[in-house]
């Protein structure tokens, strides 16, 4: 068996850690070994935390490490900021919140930033996730940047997914309701001595029972928590909450590999086809000089962008 | 375009100095350069740098002190990494440095040293040409 794999399973931090930046920067090395970690995987329990910027996550999941390993198991957290589109750079952060936990054997934190949408940061965080899996973490916890689609996506890999409001904003919730209610299997209220916390309740509240319909049959119903996580408020019971929903996916789905559902099993195999064909793609045509030729007349104006596309792609589409 | 290395650095504020105004100008200078900067916060202890940079994977730490307690605290983030059989962190310092110190502190594996003044851009330059992300 490669070495690689072995030191990973046997938990060996520093090849582990080598072994995400490689994830990260697309070496292509990695397949094979992602191919033959995949069966180490499946055992740890994997929390995703989102929420808009500022509420408190990182706070919020330091606290919940620090619960998790009072019951002695071990945690992995993979903490996602955004790379700015300008300079490609990022500045990785959230470790500051969880200093606490950095001479501890029994957690691993890695950063990792969003590096833009072409490439998949989904893919990447699911590896990632793999990674510490098959290292023997019992529990990983993904952060993700502030709210959004993308963050959505990357929640699809939880299998309990905490999303972190603030009482007084209003208009986010009205995000909530467009874009990420229905993942959300427990929502959290943070920072929850400040005014409005109850009109936040009650707004969840309302828009979670206009969905009655969908949990009726005894279907999951996502509880809304308080805390204060800077106080270690409301911490506990957030981790007994996610224990319920824990005990309702082993029941209902057998196993934690099964909660994988074949929703989530089919958008990660699209998106996995979808990554590989247009790195091959765009790589041999900027290879063969093709895509710049193309660059140029778009540029100059004697060719539009959707013929260049067919012009491009259409012949290796034959078979 | 969508793969390939990034630098990925660490800036760190060890010991009990608890002024970082330089070191956040310095992470966003890295950041606008295009790499990856892990910012570990205040306080920290030399063992808790070396064992985020390495849970981290980053190529090179930056250690900014303006407490003078560098003497010591440099030189110790240098051994650890040796302890842990790593040789491909590079490490530098910034903050205020005593001219005298900067000899020392170079004898003890610290590669570079930026003291007050030191223009972002000369910095930024220095990682560029000194630090190459590892191959494999």
């Amino acid at each position: 068996m490669n070495e690689i794999v072995e030191k990973v399973i046997a938990g060996d931090v520093r090849t582990a850690a080598r072994l995400i930046r490689d994830i990260d920067d697309r070496m292509p090395h990695v397949r094979d070994i992602l191919k033959a970690l995949y069966p180490y995987t499946g055992r740890a329990y994997v929390i995703g935390i989102t929420g808009a910027p500022g509420v408190g996550k990182s706070t919020l999941v330091d606290r919940m490490v620090s619960h998790l390993r009072q019951r002695e198991k071990t945690v992995g957290v993979l903490a996602v900021d955004p790379t700015s589109p300008f300079s490609g750079g990022a500045i990785l952060g959230d470790r500051v919140r969880m200093q606490r936990h950095s001479m501890d054997k029994g957690v691993f934190i890695r950063s990792l930033a969003t590096r833009g949408h072409f490439g998949g940061v989904t893919q990447s965080t699911r590896s990632a996730i793999d990674v510490l899996d098959a290292m023997g973490k019992d529990y990983i916890i993904v952060e993700t940047v502030g709210v959004g689609q993308d963050e959505v996506d990357v929640v699809k890999s939880a299998h309990t997914t905490v999303i972190v409001v603030i009482p007084g904003m209003g208009d986010d919730i009205q995000a909530i309701k467009a874009g990420i209610l229905e993942v959300g299997d427990i929502f959290l209220i943070n920072k929850a001595d400040r005014d409005g916390a109850d009109k936040t309740m009650t707004d969840l509240r309302l828009m979670i029972d206009m969905d009655q319909k969908k949990y009726a049959e005894g279907r999951w119903k996502p509880p809304i928590l308080k805390a204060q996580a800077v106080f270690d408020e409301g911490v506990v019971e957030l981790i007994e909450a996610i224990d319920r929903h824990r005990a309702y996916i082993e029941e209902t789905c057998g196993t934690l590999r099964f909660r994988q559902q074949r929703r989530h099993v089919r958008e990660e195999l699209a998106q996995l086809i979808k990554d590989r064909l247009v790195e091959e793609m765009i790589g041999r045509l900027i290879a063969s000089g093709e895509f710049d030729q193309a660059v140029d007349r778009i540029a100059d104006g004697s060719l539009d962008p959707y013929s260049a596309c067919d012009d491009l792609v259409l012949p290796h589409l034959q078979i | 375009m969508t793969g390939g290395r990034r630098v990925r650095v660490m800036v760190a504020k060890p010991g009990l100095d608890g002024h970082d105004r330089g070191a956040r100008i310095i992470a966003r200078a890295y950041r606008d350069a295009g790499f990856e900067v892990v910012y570990s916060g205040l306080h920290q202890s030399p063992e808790e740098i070396v064992e985020a940079a390495i849970q981290e994977d980053v190529d090179m730490i930056g250690l900014s002190s303006l407490a003078g307690a560098h003497r010591y605290l440099f030189p110790r983030v240098v051994e650890l990494l040796k302890e842990n059989g790593i040789d491909d962190i590079i490490v530098v310092g910034g903050g205020i440095i005593p001219e005298d110190d900067i000899p020392k502190m170079k004898a003890a594996g610290i590669k570079e040293i930026f003291t007050p003044g030191s223009p972002l851009e000369q910095i930024v330059q220095w990682v560029k040409d000194h630090v190459t992300p590892r191959e494999v």
